[in-house]
């Protein structure tokens, strides 16, 4: 690797500028945008959840895929998560593989012959 | 000593240090809320028929708060896009919406909704004395309808002192609307809009009662859960206002005249944390207050 850049780099005089900086503005819509939509949706939640949709199990069901709708926008969208870096991404499958154990050992708690 | 990669990306990785931060305090802070959601997964699925109460949150405050959370995420986002921008009287304003809507979130949150609860009354039926309350349970309706039973007569108590004073045999409740007309078929589902009392009271003698308190976090699961998860997510929402408001402070216009992209990233770094902490929202209020 040619590595030229010494730790003590004066950061002042580096022109602070990564490749999504200056299209900052052209964004402004899309936060304005996907606010709205996620009002919106917020008040779809709302009402799906008087909806009978004949069990009680499908409710939740319908109102968790919403939730999840909302929570990728924000972190698709808010969070950058859509256009982030590599090492970013590599920290956060982690996090994915760990959270997904910890919900499947709740699931695995119902073959617990203990308690059945 | 100078610090490298506090302003500009490190090359290799193409993020600055607080960038990667934040992220591996995410990366901590899912594993923690996902922990007291698996337990609220854990628990609800293993709640007896009618031991998960329903609608007995105010649904129209909660939506209300929700919305302000989701304002506030774009307000900050709008904040740290002026600050790139170079605009910083348009950073104030929007930085100054968005604490301004932490601190109602938490305003509604801690002066409403929590002492609304902290003054309504529940009172858990023995099991072999459901039919005398019958007239308030309605349990021969529900069983027809093949919806879950009920088990608890909630509302307003009169005698406070019963609570603590041995020498006092009953409850005297003001009934909740469910309770003073349990077969009406409106009250099968819960109501969008809180009902208001009803006028009629019922005598709850102390000894047909399981356990009966107001509505604090010993009182059921359903609450115990509703404050530890609202309880922990009201203090990250306090942790995001006083971070905001250091930097809305005259510390943040310093730091700006000195290093206008330094502030940019700090503002981003703590944005990316308030966000989160909408979205650990966007789950909590349709698991608590709707389904």
């Amino acid at each position: 690797m040619n590595e030229t850049h010494s730790p003590a780099a004066p950061e002042a005089e580096v022109v602070p500028h990564d490749d999504h900086d200056h299209d900052v503005s052209k964004h402004v819509n899309k936060y304005l945008l996907v606010g709205a939509v996620l009002l919106v949706f917020t008040l779809l939640t709302v009402f799906l959840s008087y909806v009978n949709f004949g069990s009680h199990k499908a409710n939740m069901a319908i109102g968790m895929l919403v939730a999840t709708f909302k929570a990728g926008l924000v972190a698709a969208i808010f969070m950058h998560l859509s256009s982030e870096r590599k090492l970013i991404y590599r920290v956060l499958i982690f996090t994915f593989f760990f959270v997904f154990a910890l919900f499947w050992l709740t699931y695995l708690h119902w073959y617990d012959p203990v308690i059945r | 000593m100078d610090i490298p990669y506090t302003n500009t990306a490190r090359p290799d990785t193409g993020l600055y240090n607080a960038k990667i931060g934040i992220w591996l305090f995410l990366a901590s802070e899912v594993m923690l809320f996902g922990g007291l959601f698996s337990a609220y997964i854990f628990l609800r699925l293993d709640a007896l028929p009618g031991h998960w109460p329903h609608g007995l949150l105010n649904v129209p405050v909660g939506t209300m708060n929700t919305a302000i959370l989701i304002a506030s995420s774009v307000t900050v986002v709008l904040a740290w896009a002026a600050l790139k921008m170079r605009q910083f009287t348009r950073y104030k304003v929007f930085m100054g919406i968005t604490i301004l809507c932490g601190v109602i979130f938490l305003v509604v949150k801690l002066a409403y909704e929590w002492p609304d609860k902290f003054h309504h009354f529940g009172a858990y039926i023995r099991e072999d004395r459901l039919e005398k309350y019958e007239q308030y349970l309605g349990n021969h309706h529900l069983l027809e309808k093949g919806l879950e039973p009920r088990v608890e007569i909630t509302g307003h108590l009169h005698n406070h002192e019963a609570l603590h004073d041995p020498n006092i045999h009953e409850y005297e409740v003001q009934l909740d609307q469910v309770y003073a007309d349990p077969t009406n078929p409106s009250s099968d589902r819960p109501h969008f809009w809180p009902l208001a009392k009803s006028d009629k009271i019922a005598h709850i003698a102390k000894e047909d009662v399981v356990h009966a308190e107001m509505f604090v976090p010993r009182h059921n699961t359903f609450f115990a859960t509703y404050f530890t998860i609202t309880g922990l997510h009201g203090l990250h929402v306090l942790g995001g206002v006083i971070v905001f408001t250091y930097f809305w402070l005259p510390i943040g216009a310093n730091l700006y005249k000195r290093n206008p992209e330094h502030l940019a990233n700090r503002v981003e770094v703590a944005g990316l944390f308030w966000h989160f902490v909408d979205l650990v929202w966007i789950f909590v209020f349709p698991l608590f207050y709707l389904l």
